[in-house]
């Protein structure tokens, strides 16, 4: 089981982010992952976070937000790690659109979040290789 | 050639030009009322029948034509000659995907170049000068018009259209334009390219420059005359009553002389219609006088305007309009193109967007930019920064298409479009063209 992303559309402007993570922490809301990816006109913040329902509905009444599966992916401490998790989804034919890390305050675990054309393919082919993704279950306390 | 191209009109007095448009005005309203229809049904709405027209007097008896009438009579219902005698169409970019056709027989053509013939003559042209045309080619009428002026004068045309700066300096430098006909905006544009390419005012043979179809500033006109070392000429004119030339400048510089043996003006009240007195400020109504394809009858240009009959130290007697002053609607001008929102309000909503925008027109370097700001949907967003971006390209490959002009398009969060009492905003022009 995949998990959801929430992203929300930022205008670039002073105060923007600020009041989009307050609303957040007002909500009782525990960001697990995030990245921003920004260009001249706007930003997108990207979250993963311990409750992806509640969060869809604190953000979507005073944003424009955006619900995607994603694959979280749980990378060995080893070198290559990476490198072996996306060669398995490459020859998969799974097209990677973007990808960013975070770690686990339980394990101190590292992960990567793969935003891919065909998440449970990707799900399935990783976890035949042995790589251990992580579903909503886990996200809310890892 | 002498300093005006048609003496025997340009300064022919009050009562001869009276004459004429007294003579004219039977003849053209009986024309249009058996030929078109469409005026034919407006005249009768209102009881008025072609011999209650016994002269110009009697033109406030007329129905208006507006720009809907334009659009509900496309493209035929205003044309009040067999097709087979036309041989010019002209067009502006319209508005909810309908453009305004002009039609002209070559009676119509003729006289439309007489009229820009003068506006070169009135800046100093003639057989000996170089005249460079730098307004677009093509169904605006910018460049057709000086053109074929151009011809009548006996000018050395060079018809370069507008666009690719270093090819147009370099036939300016090396066939020595004299006379240069673009719109104000782009001729500031060249004058600073030469600037930046090492030449002073005076390397060019530029004396004169025929300036219109936007919006420009005494300012800007100062700029330009001093970056080309030339004298910057005023025109005015759209593509409904015949294209650049219905009024033009001469070198007292205080106000542009309408053509009036071709096109009656008047200033109207743009709320109540009525009439107002030599001096008010109003709207400008022209009635063409002899045009025989697209002849239209109290035409309401929106633009915001007063008449003078001053007496003129260039010796024309006719009347003298002053640089618009604003509009009546809410049409912009940006790079001498019409812009009205309700164009831009058809492509969001055709491409599945709330009509939430904002335009935002500014002037930088001399040159108009255009923004819209389009609030986002939650439908129309992507996590993907690439997916966002190409749907502001294809917003504006559709705005492009529709107006004929390409707007910048950034995509804003809902509810961020500034709104005032409620209603949004829908334009912020910070160019400051008008006082």
């Amino acid at each position: 089981m995949a998990i959801r992303q929430i992203s929300v559309f930022i205008e670039n402007q002073q105060g923007n982010l600020v009041s989009t993570t307050k609303a957040i922490a007002d909500a009782d809301l525990n960001i697990r992952a995030l990245s921003i990816a920004d260009t001249k006109d706007f930003g997108i913040l990207r979250l993963i976070t311990s409750d992806a329902d509640k969060t869809i509905e604190v953000l979507s009444k005073e944003n424009i937000i955006n619900t995607t599966v994603v694959v979280a992916a749980k990378l060995e401490d080893r070198v290559g790690s990476l490198y072996y998790v996306l060669d398995i989804l490459a020859k998969a034919g799974i097209n990677l659109e973007y990808i960013y890390a975070f770690t686990a305050s339980e394990d101190f675990g590292a992960y990567v979040v793969l935003r891919v054309d065909d998440a449970e393919k990707a799900e399935c082919v990783l976890r035949e290789k042995g790589v251990s993704t992580l579903n909503e279950d886990d996200i809310k306390d890892i | 050639m002498g300093k005006y191209f048609q003496p025997e009109i340009e300064t022919a007095s009050r009562e001869e030009i009276l004459k004429i448009q007294n003579e004219k005005i039977v003849k053209q309203v009986k024309h249009v009322y058996e030929n078109v229809p469409y005026y034919r049904n407006l005249m009768d709405e209102k009881g008025v029948k072609p011999e209650d027209i016994q002269g110009v007097d009697d033109i406030r008896k007329l129905p208006f034509l507006t720009k809907a009438d334009l659009r509900e009579a496309y493209p035929y219902g205003l044309l009040a000659t067999d097709l087979n005698n036309c041989v010019r169409i002209q067009s502006t970019s319209g508005t909810t995907g309908k453009r305004v056709v002009a039609f002209y027989t070559q009676n119509d053509v003729d006289l439309w170049e007489e009229c820009t013939a003068r506006a070169i003559v009135a800046a100093g042209g003639d057989e000996n000068d170089v005249c460079q045309v730098s307004y677009g080619y093509g169904l605006f009428t910018g460049g057709a018009g000086l053109h074929g002026g151009s011809h009548k004068v006996g000018c050395l045309t060079l018809p370069m259209s507008s666009g690719n700066t270093e090819r147009q300096i370099q036939f300016m430098m090396d066939l020595g334009a004299t006379i240069l006909c673009c719109t104000p905006s782009y001729a500031a544009y060249i004058g600073e390219t030469l600037a930046e390419m090492g030449y002073k005012p005076e390397d060019n043979k530029l004396k004169a420059g025929i300036f219109g179809a936007e919006p420009w500033t005494e300012e800007m006109r100062r700029n330009i005359e001093k970056s080309l070392g030339i004298k910057a000429y005023d025109i005015y004119g759209l593509t409904e009553i015949s294209g650049p030339g219905v009024s033009f400048e001469c070198e007292e510089q205080t106000g542009m002389h309408i053509n009036e043996d071709h096109f009656y003006a008047e200033i109207i009240d743009p709320d109540t219609g009525e009439v107002l007195p030599e001096g008010s400020k109003g709207e400008l109504v022209f009635t063409s006088l002899d045009k025989e394809a697209f002849p239209l009858l109290r035409y309401r240009t929106r633009d915001i305007c007063v008449l003078t009959r001053k007496k003129c130290s260039c010796g024309r007697t006719h009347v003298k309009m002053c640089k618009p002053m604003g509009r009546s609607d809410d049409m912009m001008i940006i790079r001498g193109v019409n812009v009205f929102p309700s164009q831009i309000e058809a492509v969001l909503l055709k491409k599945g967007y709330t009509p939430n925008y904002q335009i935002i027109v500014d002037r930088k370097n001399n040159t108009d930019t255009f923004d819209i700001n389009v609030e986002l949907t939650p439908d129309k967003f992507s996590d993907i920064v690439s997916e966002n971006q190409a749907k502001e390209k294809q917003l504006e490959a559709a705005m492009r298409t529709m107006l004929g002009i390409g707007p910048k398009v950034h995509l804003v969060p809902p509810k961020t479009i500034t709104r005032s009492e409620g209603k949004a905003v829908r334009v912020i022009d910070r160019r400051k063209l008008h006082d």
